[in-house]
């Protein structure tokens, strides 16, 4: 059997349906942005995968700039996180209900 | 007899799914600090794919930025927090099932597309090299603007950061 496209992005698939099960079940705010992670990096293998098999390179520079982006918005969803629990000493969403703090 | 590519794709895929499992539904451990090894295993794993597409550069920059950086954050935050209750907290059945059901129908969706459709089918032999120098070449004449640009994006980041986790934040 010849690995192509098709294993690529069945794998991406299942992993970003991982990460949104994560999502929908999981009820730690930690875990959800992990899965969140995952999701994205589900996206990348997808993207760099499609860059291979067409032969072209615009889809791992895509990749380069959603791993840098990535890295932003995990270091601010993290200091958003810690400065929510420094105000409701919790991590759990169905303790984070009310909009005002 | 398979290609030794090959085999090494179904070894990567496999525990990359695997260590994907586990991140978001361990059966023997519910702490955050599992989850966040088994998401580090994943990524590496999932840099071992890139390396099978080519895609040399981003494998390397997969394990540095991501097992690397954003896991230690990570683990940092989840040692801050100290967040033994989740443990004793019970797994909401109704919000168990409803997510099953729903991310299955999605599961389903997209595999039955790629095999009705066939996306590889008909592609020439791919020949293209994800090598630094070529991606270099890429990055610094045809994106060059969103190169900059988020350069001042991880600036913008850091600040927020900084101003938000101050002791005082309003």
């Amino acid at each position: 059997m010849h690995v192509g496209l098709e294993h690529y992005l069945a794998v991406s698939a299942l992993l970003f349906c991982l990460g949104l099960l994560g999502v929908i079940a999981r009820r730690n705010l930690l875990v959800i942005y992990m899965s969140l992670e995952l999701m994205l990096n589900a996206a990348n293998l997808a993207l760099v995968s499609f860059s291979r098999f067409n032969n072209n390179l615009n889809g791992q520079v895509l990749v380069f700039f959603i791993i840098t982006v990535a890295a932003a918005e995990v270091s601010v969803g993290l200091a958003l996180i810690v400065a929510l629990y420094r105000k409701r000493q919790t991590a759990h969403v169905e303790d984070l209900t009310r909009m005002k703090l | 007899m398979p290609a030794l590519p090959d085999i090494l794709f179904f070894v990567f895929a496999f525990l990359t799914l695997l260590c994907g499992v586990l991140v978001v539904a361990n059966p023997f451990s519910r702490n955050p600090v599992t989850s966040a090894m088994f998401l580090v295993l994943t990524i590496i794993s999932m840099a071992g794919l890139f390396v099978l597409l080519h895609a040399f550069f981003l494998a390397a920059v997969q394990i540095l930025v991501y097992a690397g950086a954003v896991m230690v954050l990570f683990l940092f935050v989840i040692m801050l927090l100290d967040l033994k209750e989740e443990e004793r907290r019970k797994v909401k059945k109704f919000g168990l099932i409803a997510g099953l059901v729903s991310v299955g129908a999605i599961a389903t969706i997209f595999l039955k597309v790629l095999v009705t459709t066939q996306p590889g089918a008909g592609l020439p032999v791919p020949t293209l090299e994800g090598q630094p120098a070529n991606l270099g070449h890429l990055l610094f004449t045809q994106y060059l603007l969103p190169f900059e640009v988020v350069s001042v994006l991880l600036l913008v980041a850091m600040i927020g950061v900084i101003l938000l986790t101050k002791k005082d934040f309003k």
